[in-house]
């Protein structure tokens, strides 16, 4: 058997994120024989979907059992880190956890990627493969409404990650609003863990659902989903409103209270049709913006997505137009952890194919057999139309922008208000680039991450219907790293992990 | 539960596993950060790295995120006013400059 790639010789394929994507595109490479290293920055695998608290030791601590009700499909994720593991201990993959990739270039037929561990003592580090799979997820969409830099005030993915990974409700008085399936996991499993969730918000109208029926029919799995969830909402007394958005939070130093009003059919306000609820804690939630950065920075070719979002174009096996490159996930447009695996398996297979050319079939249903892949093929299609349905019910409405006021900041790193973006754009500056330049929108910490789907909006309000949708905003840096691992930085190529942690301390016990 | 970590100077109870963000939000501290230009109270956002509101210094070292900082016995976490190693060099112009001509 070979040993896994020394410093020296390129591993066959680099998997950029361990979320459902990427443990199915490293554990599927590792099936058809291809050498592995799968790089987390995260301190467990698992990903949004299969977070896991901190691996640790101590009186009290935290077990990832405690979690169980909090999550799906545990025997899969199970399974798929008992094949990574198996993958170490034969020497044919290494996992790097607390690790992130910061940037990447392609040189000589291979793509070179630059780690940094994360935490105290962070080391800088280089990774070479051959081909790289990119499966890094994607953020939530928050769009900004007066009041909504509060203390208080969360992404809904936030409040499911502190419920997931640190078991912690993060308030006991909810409102949650914004648009998509994804409130709804949210708000039982808020209220699984004691919290009272005075409401869910829902902009869209689930009467839009009658139109995309054949991808409801395609999905059962999500159709069965769907009433268990509602069951549960009714056994907790959380009213959904459809058609209901939140339009502004109000407190001192941290939330008190937000007002949520109705919205008419066409997506627009319905004046005085609002109601102001005490509430602690808001969770928002516009779907989700994939993370595309390595991608964009290796020259991958993007296109607006069913939802308008940037996501990185790939053909049917998950290859992007960059060779070496394949993306798997959210990276490839969102549509949920079902989604993810099937293109994480597809992507696998597709870095085996650049490498030793299409695989000859076999007639067993093995890994790789044409059989398995078309088998997967289907699953993904499935999933992405019954995604593409998604994003037609849950559009962004009209009325998230007639919320807003002059004072609302846009940027909140740069704490730029919408009525200076406003100006910029009567100006007639048009695409989100210049805008960022005169106004610093997106300028900050997060580099745009949280404010560049609202200026992308207010961009295209502007522009009309029919325009092409704004560029992404370039970021060179995938990840922050500090200058002074920047200055440290040499030739050597280390990919030595940071530090070593036992990941599957807690899922054993699953 | 005996597990704890100082935080300005209290100590904040924590069970092994949580991030720094998640034990703050437990013992009900929503905020340990302030605004670089308008000190608008700052605490947890995105949960998950992205947003950089929830700063705070660990051990010395500043602009840890808390949502991504597991949380240890050793820690000492102090609040931050403010980023300081971002404090704006240029500020944002105000919607009235952006009116009244280029910035
Ligand atoms: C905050 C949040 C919470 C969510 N919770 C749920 C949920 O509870 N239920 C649900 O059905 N869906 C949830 N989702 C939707 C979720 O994105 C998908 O369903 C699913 O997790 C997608 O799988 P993925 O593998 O594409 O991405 P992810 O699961 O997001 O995995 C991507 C992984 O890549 C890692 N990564 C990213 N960039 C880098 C880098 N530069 N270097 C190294 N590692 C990197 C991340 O740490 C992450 O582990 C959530 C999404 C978000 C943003
Ligand atoms: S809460 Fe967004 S970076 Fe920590």
């Amino acid at each position: 058997m070979t040993a896994v790639a020394g410093p020296a010789t390129p591993y066959d394929v680099a998997v950029v994120g361990g979320g459902p994507a990427g443990l199915a595109a490293a554990t599927t490479a590792l099936a058809v024989g291809l050498r592995v290293v799968l790089v987390e920055r995260a301190t467990a695998l698992g990903g949004q979907y299969w977070r896991q608290p901190a691996p640790s030791s101590g009186a009290g601590r935290l077990r990832f059992g405690e979690l169980h009700d909090l999550h799906h499909g545990l025997d899969t994720f199970t399974r798929l880190c008992n094949r990574v593991l198996e993958g170490e201990r034969a020497g044919r993959l290494r996992l790097l956890l607390r690790t992130q990739v910061w940037t990447a270039v392609r040189t000589e037929g291979l793509v070179v990627l630059s780690t940094a561990g994360t935490g105290a003592g962070a080391s800088a580090g280089e990774v070479r493969a051959r081909r790289v799979v990119i499966a890094t997820g994607a953020h939530d969409v928050a769009l900004p409404f007066p009041g909504w830099e509060l203390p208080g005030v969360m992404t809904i993915g936030g409040l499911q990650a502190l419920l997931k990974g640190s078991g912690v409700v993060a308030g006991q008085r909810v409102v949650l609003g914004g648009s998509g399936p994804f409130l709804l996991p949210v708000a039982v499993g808020l209220a699984r863990r004691g919290a009272t969730v005075l409401g869910v918000h829902e902009a869209a109208s689930p009467q839009r659902w009658a139109r995309h029926l054949p991808a409801v029919g395609r999905n059962p799995g999500r159709l069965a989903e769907g009433v268990a969830y509602a069951a549960e909402l009714a056994r907790y007394r959380i009213r959904v409103h459809p058609r209901s958005m939140i339009v502004q939070a109000e407190g001192a130093d941290e939330v008190e209270a937000v007002t949520v009003q109705r919205l008419d059919a066409r997506g627009h306000l319905v004046p005085h049709a609002t109601r102001r609820i005490s509430a602690d804690t808001v969770g928002i939630g516009w779907g989700f913006a994939p993370v595309i950065d390595l991608a964009v920075t290796l020259g991958c070719a993007v296109a607006a997505g069913p939802d308008g979002r940037l996501v990185v174009t790939t053909d049917a096996r998950q290859q992007t137009s960059v060779p070496e490159v394949l993306v798997a996930g959210e990276t490839s447009g969102v549509g949920g952890a079902a989604l993810a695996l099937a293109e994480g398996e597809l992507a696998g297979y597709a870095a085996r194919d650049g490498l030793a050319g299409p695989l000859t079939p076999t007639p067993a249903a093995g890994p790789g057999s044409l059989r398995r892949r078309s088998t997967v093929g289907r699953r993904r299609d499935a999933q992405r139309a019954f995604a593409s349905a998604l994003h037609a019910v849950h559009p962004v409405p009209a009325a998230w922008s007639q919320a807003l006021t002059g004072p609302t900041l846009l940027c909140r790193c740069e704490e730029v208000p919408v009525s200076a973006v406003r100006a910029v754009i009567a100006r007639g500056v048009d695409g989100a680039r210049p805008v960022r330049q005169l106004t610093r929108v997106g300028m900050g910490w997060c580099q745009g991450r949280t404010c560049e789907a609202a200026c992308a909006l207010l961009v295209a309000e502007a522009a009309g219907p029919s325009a092409a949708p704004p560029p992404p905003f370039e970021r060179l840096v995938a990840q922050p790293v500090s200058l002074g691992l920047l200055a440290a930085l040499d030739d050597r190529h280390d990919d030595d992990p940071p530090a070593d942690e036992p990941f599957l301390d807690d899922v054993g016990r699953v | 539960m005996t597990s704890s970590f100082d935080f300005d100077g209290r100590p904040v109870r924590y069970r092994p596993g949580q991030t720094v963000g998640a034990a703050l939000v437990a013992d009900g501290t929503r905020s340990w950060s302030r605004s670089g230009r308008t000190r608008r109270p700052m605490g947890l956002f995105c949960g998950i790295g992205v947003c950089f509101e929830c700063l705070l210094t660990v051990d010395g070292v500043p602009d840890v995120r808390a949502c991504l900082a597991p949380a240890h016995e050793a820690v000492a976490v102090h609040s931050q006013d403010g980023p300081p190693s971002r404090h704006p060099s240029h500020p944002s112009p105000t919607a009235d400059e952006l009116a009244e001509g280029a910035p």
